[in-house]
């Protein structure tokens, strides 16, 4: 009987190294997400200041990262800056520099939202009972912004989960290359395999981004009302 | 430098062409799943949200792979230009579709009800009452989608299309001008995405105003 595809799938080693090249691009996503809400938070701490020049300066780094497509971001730290500083930079390292500087953009403007968001008798009350500023933010402010940043930080998780498929394109072994090894080598034997393992990679981002795309959801409901 | 001008240009006529088509699709698709939706069919909801999950919820770059060489063997043998314009109305479909559902739902219910006590049709409702505030949340949405997917055709050359991405690649993979082909990639990007995303944030705000006004 010819081999059908969804049997390469449990074939050998494949489940395992598919699982593996998912791990490698779980740890890119949770790296960055989890460096990039904290340095974030910091940013957009900053973005929320008074000053004019800090404020275009802010902007204009996130903007940078909002108009310039990921991939090109990638591109840029591949094969330029290796070439500019003659220093070899791995593919994951890219990934995570890239994922970063970006997540920082983003969370800081949530950050910035949420803060400028609260109503100003809450700062005036704050400082009127005779806090100083970090009172005032560790207290008042911070709590407060938190709630709000949430759904959107999770948002932007997912969002930077997906973006973790386009890490294959600067030479991770993450999980779509390993799929297409994996495609490659039963190319002959098992013709429909591109259909089992892409659809099963497809099939795994869904589980992994669907659950926290609708708890982002569930979350903004709740806290609207 | 000069001699590769014109590939550029070329890629980037191409990079438009399938971005202008992706978003003409997707927000077709996005008001199909409205219209079905307002339909308040069980079946027929169901299967419009577990579209809209499933898109919105998985990479673009898997969606194509799975287009592009899963189908292949069922028959389905789609060219790239098809797959891509398959792969990125289907992504922008859901987000489509949640902007134009932002924009109705921001109507309220109220605001019907004086409609039909007036004794408007169906339609007026839809013309004179509904379409006039919807479009004011809408638009700045369907603005910001539009340019998600025009970045989105990034990802497409990764099925041997020729636009701005792969034509970098293989300009930095054949004649090492990694300098030059990064500057005009960044460049090229810049000329439709910049002028469209100051396009969007005066339109916001112009909207914005509109929408204080009521």
């Amino acid at each position: 009987m010819q081999n059908t595809g969804i049997n390469l799938i449990f074939e050998g080693q494949n489940l395992a190294r598919i699982l593996q090249g998912l791990l490698i691009t779980a740890r890119v996503a949770f790296i960055s997400i989890f460096i990039s809400l904290i340095l974030g938070f910091i940013f957009g701490l900053i973005y929320s200041s008074k000053n004019k020049i800090i404020r275009f300066f802010c902007r204009l780094y996130l903007e940078l990262f909002r108009i310039i497509p990921i991939l090109v971001w990638l591109f840029i730290f591949y094969f330029g800056f290796p070439e500019l500083l003659d220093i070899n930079i791995d593919g994951e390292v890219v990934a995570l520099i890239v994922f970063i500087m970006w997540g920082i953009a983003e969370t800081g403007d949530i950050a910035r939202g949420a803060l400028e968001s609260l109503p100003k008798h809450q700062r005036e009350s704050g400082m009127a009972i005779g806090l100083n500023k970090i009172q005032l933010y560790r207290y008042i402010l911070l709590p407060q912004a938190f709630r709000r940043i949430l759904p959107g930080t999770i948002n932007l998780a997912t969002r930077m989960i997906k973006t973790t498929s386009l890490i294959v394109m600067v030479g991770v072994m993450d999980v779509v290359k390993i799929g297409q090894q994996i495609i490659e080598s039963n190319v002959l034997k098992v013709p429909d395999a591109s259909f089992w393992i892409y659809g099963l990679i497809f099939f795994l981002y869904f589980i992994i981004c669907y659950p926290l795309s609708k708890y982002a959801k569930t979350l903004e409901n709740k806290w609207n009302k | 430098m000069t001699k590769v001008i014109p590939l550029y240009t070329k890629a980037l006529i191409l990079t438009l062409k399938l971005a202008s088509l992706g978003i003409i699709f997707s927000i077709i698709i996005g008001l199909l799943c409205n219209i079905l939706l307002s339909k308040e069919n069980k079946i027929l909801t169901k299967i419009i949200h577990g579209y809209i999950e499933l898109s919105r919820n998985t990479p673009l770059l898997i969606q194509l792979f799975f287009l592009y060489y899963g189908l292949t063997k069922f028959g389905i043998k789609l060219s790239e230009t098809t797959c891509a314009i398959i792969g990125l109305s289907f992504l922008g479909g859901s987000y489509m579709s949640e902007a134009l559902r932002a924009g109705i739902e921001a109507v309220h219910n109220n605001q019907i009800e004086s409609g039909l006590s007036l004794g408007m049709n169906k339609w007026q409702l839809f013309r004179y009452v509904i379409l006039p505030q919807a479009i004011s949340v809408s638009i700045p949405l369907i603005g910001a989608n539009a340019i998600f997917l025009l970045k989105e055709t990034s990802v497409v050359g990764i099925i041997a299309i020729k636009e701005l991405m792969n034509v970098t690649k293989s300009l930095i993979g054949i004649y090492y001008k990694t300098y030059e082909s990064l500057l005009m990639l960044i460049v090229f990007y810049l000329i439709v995405l910049l002028p469209m995303s100051i396009l969007l944030t005066l339109l916001e705000r112009r909207l914005r105003y509109a929408e204080h006004g009521n």
